[in-house]
């Protein structure tokens, strides 16, 4: 019997079909854009939608026939499991936090990559590692500042900072 | 001879004390990426790119082309002891290798697959001098239907020789070559599929797509398999080594025909994955010991090694002669050349002579650092593998973030990385093949270019692609590699009747 952790969350077949008719769509994008641009033979030679669009038509012929095949696949295998789906969430949320806080999102500033760095090193530690707090701490903060030696100072390459660089006056 | 004195010229470029170091450092950045899960050569290669944009581009390249040796030699170290790919040219090493370390002999496994990897390394890197001139001098004649009949071919190979479907082959190249069309277009300066958004202006760069499908994707696949590191002891004597290297000439056979399987899928942009597998089932199948395959056999880790490590050598033959990647990892250092403001193809041949012969020699001097480096430091990488992967996993997610963002210094780089990840993940587990996408994204400028200029040339007509013998052979190629399943099914049919 299936316990409830090994259900699947999607079959393949679904989500094989989702994709093929996403990729139709951006392939008809492509197709509309081009021909938007003028995907003919202008005055003077082949118009800028002209390559793209037959790559966009090739796009969606394609995905038509990957559309057909998954729906006559009937194995019905599990693309991801409940249990692996909640794995890669708890990876997948705390990396776009991650880079929400490197950047911001909006108005609202971010914090820089250093800071961010070890934010989301130390909570991946705890949370999922489950880590004695010396232990976070000293990785999730040594981390940031090997990088730190390495990059703004050693090979001179500025990376996004935030107000406690500032306050550090390593700006 | 001019071969051999060229190749000295490069070998004197070479021998400074910094280009030795830079080596170096490239070989054991390389053993490492390889290790990792989540970061491989390709990816590797283009997270350090952005930190070599200052250096002179011979010191560069040889750094980058030091950290895929040593991300191939790498990846036959988590092979064999974890039972764990680090690389996916080295799944095929897996079979036999792993069984060998159960029995306890890990250290003859590695031993067997560095040596392999560097014997076909070494056939792949003479290949490319003697012949890499010659293939030079003869595309110099090449136009554009002529170029543009090649970048067919390099892309419906990929088609003939794709083991899943091969639509979804076309598919994932297809968009590889319109995310390569988003942006500015060079010849009419028209925005194309820009939908007003400004970040778009400059198109989407291959190096955040690699990193993010590689590298991200690859992250999310060993989380889902809730990676646990058993590994067998890793401790390699110089007995051992002498013992294993006693027994090695024995399989000069296999040792000859995966090297030759490796350097033609590396040619054409089979790449090193396929050449394993071949070199892997053609050993099994014709050696007197092909029934013991998958219960340690040390043939078995010679074949695929070999032809791994020579398909991935052999992919810089068609990127430095005419442009063309063998594989993903050779289409970003050619991203490399151009972002150092080098051209690749021919004329690199007559007009970057210290380039293109210090590259070479590195790849001599590179494999023999390689197999000294890997031979004397197993332990220690196979310590770095027991380290928890709750803390190797977000090192490796902030090491990918900063490569992302030091491309251009856009933070909108890091997002498209995630969503690329997301991509990889998706495309990896429904058999959509990767290495075509990036291909067509790095070559579709190019492959445009080369398509308008014949297309120029012939006011329109599709002829110009069969105007002359050069060009009408290569294009028939090309259509025969894109029909080459239903062709071949077809002559199987009518052999069977």
């Amino acid at each position: 019997m299936e316990t409830p952790e090994e259900k699947s969350a999607a079959s393949v077949k679904t989500v094989d079909a989702v994709t093929a008719v996403v990729i139709f769509l951006l392939g008809a994008l492509v197709i509309w854009d081009s021909w938007r641009l003028g995907a003919k033979w202008g005055s003077d030679g082949p118009e800028a939608g002209y390559f793209p669009f037959y790559i966009g038509l090739i796009l969606c012929i394609s995905s038509v026939v990957n559309f057909i095949a998954a729906l006559r696949e009937k194995s019905g295998d599990s693309f991801v499991s409940r249990s692996s789906m909640k794995m890669i969430m708890s990876v997948m949320i705390p990396t776009i936090i991650y880079v929400a806080l490197i950047g911001g999102v909006g108005p609202v500033s971010g914090v820089g990559i250093y800071m961010a760095s070890a934010i989301f090193i130390a909570l991946f530690m705890k949370w999922l590692g489950k880590y004695a707090w010396g232990m976070t701490l000293g990785v999730s903060i040594s981390v940031p500042v090997v990088f730190f030696v390495l990059f703004e100072i050693w090979f001179k390459v500025p990376l996004p900072k935030g107000p406690l660089e500032a306050a550090l006056g390593l700006n | 001879m001019d071969e051999i004195t060229s190749l000295m010229h490069g070998f004197v470029v070479v021998l400074t004390p910094y280009n030795l170091g830079l080596m170096m450092v490239g070989i054991i950045l390389g053993v490492l990426i390889g290790v990792l899960p989540g970061l491989g050569g390709a990816n590797g290669v283009a997270i350090l790119l952005p930190l070599t944009f200052s250096m002179n581009p011979t010191s560069a390249i040889i750094m980058l082309s030091c950290i895929y040796w040593g991300a191939l030699f790498g990846g036959a170290i988590t092979s064999i002891l974890f039972n764990i790919p680090g690389e996916p040219w080295s799944v095929a090493t897996t079979f036999d290798g792993y069984p060998m370390a159960q029995q306890g002999r890990a250290g003859e496994a590695l031993t067997a697959a560095f040596t392999s990897s560097f014997v076909g390394a070494l056939v792949a890197v003479l290949m490319i001098t003697f012949t890499a001139p010659l293939v030079a001098k003869f595309a110099l004649k090449f136009g554009p239907p002529e170029y543009f009949a090649v970048y067919l071919l390099t892309f419906c190979s990929f088609v003939g020789m794709s083991k899943g479907s091969p639509f979804k082959t076309i598919t994932a190249m297809m968009l590889g070559f319109a995310l390569a069309s988003v942006g500015l277009d060079t010849v009419t300066g028209q925005l194309r599929m820009t939908f007003g958004f400004t970040e778009m202006l400059k198109g989407f760069d291959f190096l955040i797509a690699v990193i993010g499908l590689f590298g991200i994707g690859e992250i999310l696949l060993t989380i889902e398999e809730g990676l646990a590191f058993k590994g067998a002891e890793a401790k390699i004597k110089m007995r051992v080594v002498i013992d294993t290297w006693k027994k090695l000439p024995k399989y000069w056979k296999t040792s000859i025909r995966s090297s030759l399987i490796g350097c033609w899928m590396g040619i054409t942009p089979g790449g090193a994955t396929p050449a394993s597998f071949m070199g892997y089932g053609v050993a099994k199948s014709m050696s007197p010991n092909g029934a013991n395959f998958g219960k340690g056999e040390m043939e078995g880790v010679i074949a695929p090694e070999t032809a791994a490590h020579a398909a991935g050598t052999a992919a810089l033959l068609p990127m430095l002669t005419l442009g063309i990647p063998g594989s993903p990892t050779a289409a970003v250092l050619l991203g490399g050349l151009l972002i150092w403001g080098l051209q690749p193809g021919p004329l690199l041949f007559t007009e970057q002579k210290d380039f293109v012969w210090g590259l070479i020699a590195s790849m001599y001097l590179g494999n023999i650092a390689g197999l000294i480096v890997v031979l004397t430091t197993v332990p220690f990488f196979a310590a770095i593998l027991r380290i928890p992967f709750s803390i190797v996993a977000p090192v490796i997610l902030v090491i990918c973030a900063i490569g992302a963002y030091t491309v251009h210094g856009s933070m909108f780089d890091v997002w498209l990385m995630v969503i690329f990840g997301v991509v990889g993940y998706i495309f990896k587990k429904l058999d959509y093949p990767l290495a075509p996408l990036v291909l067509a994204l790095v070559l579709g400028d190019r492959a445009e270019d080369a398509f308008r200029q014949s297309m120029l040339m012939s006011q329109g007509t599709m002829s110009i692609f069969f105007a002359n013998g050069l060009v009408a052979t290569i294009t028939s190629l090309a259509l025969v590699m894109l029909f080459w399943v239903p062709l071949n099914a077809g002559f199987a049919k009518l052999r069977g009747k």
